[in-house]
């Protein structure tokens, strides 16, 4: 049993910069959860944190309900994954991986036990002899990997470990972590700037921004119910739109009414929600998938426009077409089958069921 | 080759006049380098030629002025045989190693955990403090000298060679400190971290995983502490004074040259077989010292 607990974390470096401001998380025991967000937002602090690589200014951490804020790293029973692998240069794969089960004073047997088992789940036996420098990235991190799990820590750390791998074995080592996961069931924190790492990989995931938790949800929920709008940005790819608009009401009707004399009525069901803002500048969040050619099978809620597409991308399983409404970039995506060119008009259907309203002064979705 | 001959074809011409150049300009470069080298060569080891050569010479053979001073008439090894079997010189050798050695474990012991502190860990003034270090390198030894003479006639060293393990380290020391701190500083801190995290305390990491790994700047830096050590003049000639406290330095010049008598033959002899151990630990410590000098100079 091992969750974590943090609790008002805060962290100040000299000259009084706050990387981490005050976070909350409850993480449960076997749960993968992924810390994410851009460049700076305090995701690896927070994890060296838990790790106890860098010191807590403020707050508590606790894990498997033993509170470690002056524990050093050694006896918090945990394992990392770092981004550049850290792997001894001058030790085998099975020195590397033995390391800290021989410090830890365990039996021969055990330790070779450990490590054969931790091997044939990275698939990595026959390479136990070798020097890492003998090693491709792909297979330090899985190195990195087995030494983190013949531990049998109570906590996984995971602090960008695929950064460093080029896009096919990206996404072929996030299969493999999701696998190990499902086979060792630990408890583990992944760090990721890359959003489509988290989606796929987490059971929860926190979104980071400026030192604070923006929103913490299963990656469904984060996608479809952004409660902010970093949060709407960040999730998805590509990324929402972000259209300016004027909520108006229309004889009890809501509708939005878009630059360049684009109206388009709100669901009706989203009155009662939308009500108070009625009269309001919002600006209209819409996902490009759902901002699509119009289909005969369209139903309900979908309104469509006319619009000219500035650039297409034809991207093989879809096309990326993008145009530009008052300097404001909009993105859709299109069945590859539909005409569109450049300069032509072409309409689109918005899903309006899968709108967003944001307020442009608190940043929140409405 | 030269460009020209393989110029074909007229409407190939400009493409293979551009080859040429290139290769001409390569070749211009490798005779203008090997030239260079030739000199330095010449320069540097036509000294330790003329060593070897007199060392070879019967001491009448040195005095007589009418043959060609670079060429051994009737080679002897009397001066080699002489200077081991009889005299201090067996002594002053063994003074060497001692304090050498000592010298050498002592600023290792001194330098790899201060490197290892101002590199790694983040403290208040550390900055400075290496700055500082390396300042201190920069003291000449010739204005130091003058006041150590006060401190080691205080502690009551004045002529005993352990003064010079005291001693040596002041030059040692910084300089050693200052090189690992440059090496340490290109060694991924998430090694140590990792090891940290693997179950290891300070010291734990520091042998077992940060020290192998910063092997070659450690070398390059024994290397350096050696050399100093064993070279050194000024210190042994200003502290010791009895021929059986003596290092080979000072021993050879104060020994094998009586008033205005130079026993050049045994001078010679003493000083190749003295410039030996440095050449073998150069030797086999060669390629660490390059990697230890020119570590972090490039990226990855």
């Amino acid at each position: 049993m091992a969750q974590v607990s943090l609790r008002r974390i805060v962290k100040k470096y000299e000259g009084d910069v706050q990387a981490v401001k005050g976070i909350d998380l409850e993480i449960t025991d076997q749960e993968f959860v992924v810390l994410v967000g851009p460049s700076g937002c305090g995701k690896s602090t927070t994890l060296r944190m838990i790790a106890g690589l860098e010191e807590i200014t403020d707050g508590e951490i606790a894990i498997g309900g033993t509170v470690v804020n002056d524990i050093p790293p050694r006896d918090r029973d945990i394992a990392m994954v770092f981004q550049n692998y850290a792997l001894y240069p001058h030790m085998t794969v099975f020195e590397n991986m033995a390391f800290g089960l021989t410090l830890r004073k365990f039996s021969k047997d055990e330790i070779r036990r450990r490590v054969d088992n931790a091997a044939r789940i990275l698939d990595i036996s026959p390479l136990l002899d070798r020097k890492p420098k003998a090693l491709s990235g792909g297979q330090r991190q899985r190195v990195a990997m087995g030494r983190a799990i013949v531990r049998d820590p109570k906590v996984f750390l995971f602090d960008e470990p695929l950064s460093n791998l080029d896009a096919k074995l990206r996404v072929q080592m996030r299969t493999e972590i999701k696998k190990v996961h499902q086979t060792v069931r630990t408890t583990t924190v992944y760090v990721t700037h890359d959003q489509v790492e988290a989606m796929t990989l987490a059971d929860r995931v926190v979104v980071m921004n400026h030192g604070v938790i923006e929103q913490v949800g299963p990656p469904q929920e984060l996608y479809h119910n952004p409660t902010t709008r970093f949060v709407a940005g960040f999730i998805g790819s590509p990324a929402m739109n972000f259209i300016p608009a004027r909520l108006e009401n229309a004889s009890g009707a809501l509708r939005l009414a878009l630059p360049e004399g684009i109206v388009l009525p709100v669901p009706a069901g989203r009155t009662q929600r939308y009500a108070a803002y009625a009269g309001r500048e919002v600006l209209f969040g819409i996902r490009p998938e759902h901002l699509t050619e119009e289909k005969p099978t369209d139903k309900a809620n979908i309104a469509t426009f006319q619009m000219r597409p500035e650039v297409i991308e034809p991207m093989g399983m879809e096309t990326l077409v993008h145009f530009w409404l008052q300097g404001v970039e909009v993105s859709a995506r299109l069945d590859p089958a539909v005409p569109a060119e450049v300069g032509q008009p072409l309409t689109l259907a918005a899903d309006m069921n899968r709108m967003h309203l944001i307020d442009p002064q608190t940043d929140r979705v409405l | 080759m030269s460009g020209a001959s393989i110029t074909t074809g007229a409407a190939a011409a400009p493409a293979y006049h551009k080859a040429g150049s290139i290769r001409r300009e390569r070749r211009w470069a490798m005779i203008g380098a090997y030239i260079a080298l030739a000199v330095f060569v010449v320069f540097f080891l036509l000294p330790p030629f003329h060593m070897l050569v007199t060392s070879l010479k019967s001491s009448a053979e040195i005095a007589d002025l009418s043959g060609n001073p670079w060429i051994v008439r009737s080679p002897t090894l009397e001066h080699y045989w002489a200077l081991l079997n009889h005299g201090s010189y067996p002594i002053h050798f063994r003074n060497s190693v001692l304090v050498t050695l000592s010298v050498v474990a002592i600023t290792m012991a001194i330098s790899i955990p201060a490197a290892f502190a101002l590199s790694r860990m983040r403290f208040w003034g550390s900055t400075m403090l290496a700055t500082g270090v390396f300042l201190t390198y920069l003291v000449p030894e010739t204005l130091l000298f003058i006041p150590l003479f006060q401190i080691i006639g205080g502690l009551g060293l004045y002529n005993n060679l352990w003064a010079m393990v005291l001693l040596y380290p002041t030059l040692t020391v910084p300089f050693c400190t200052w090189i690992m701190i440059g090496y340490f500083g290109s060694i991924p801190k998430e090694l140590d971290e990792a090891a940290l995290i693997d179950g290891a305390n300070h010291f734990q990491m520091l042998w077992k995983i940060f020290i192998p790994v910063a092997l070659p700047g450690i070398l390059a830096a024994t290397i350096f502490a050696f050399t100093v050590s064993w070279a050194q003049f000024l210190y042994p000639m200003a502290f010791l004074v009895s021929s059986e406290q003596m290092v080979l330095t000072t021993g050879i010049v104060s020994d094998l040259i009586r008033g205005d008598t130079f026993q050049w033959g045994m001078i010679m002899a003493g000083a190749l077989m003295a410039a030996l151990p440095p050449l073998l630990v150069y030797a086999f410590l060669m390629d660490y010292y390059i990697a230890g000098l020119t570590a972090g100079a490039t990226k990855g």
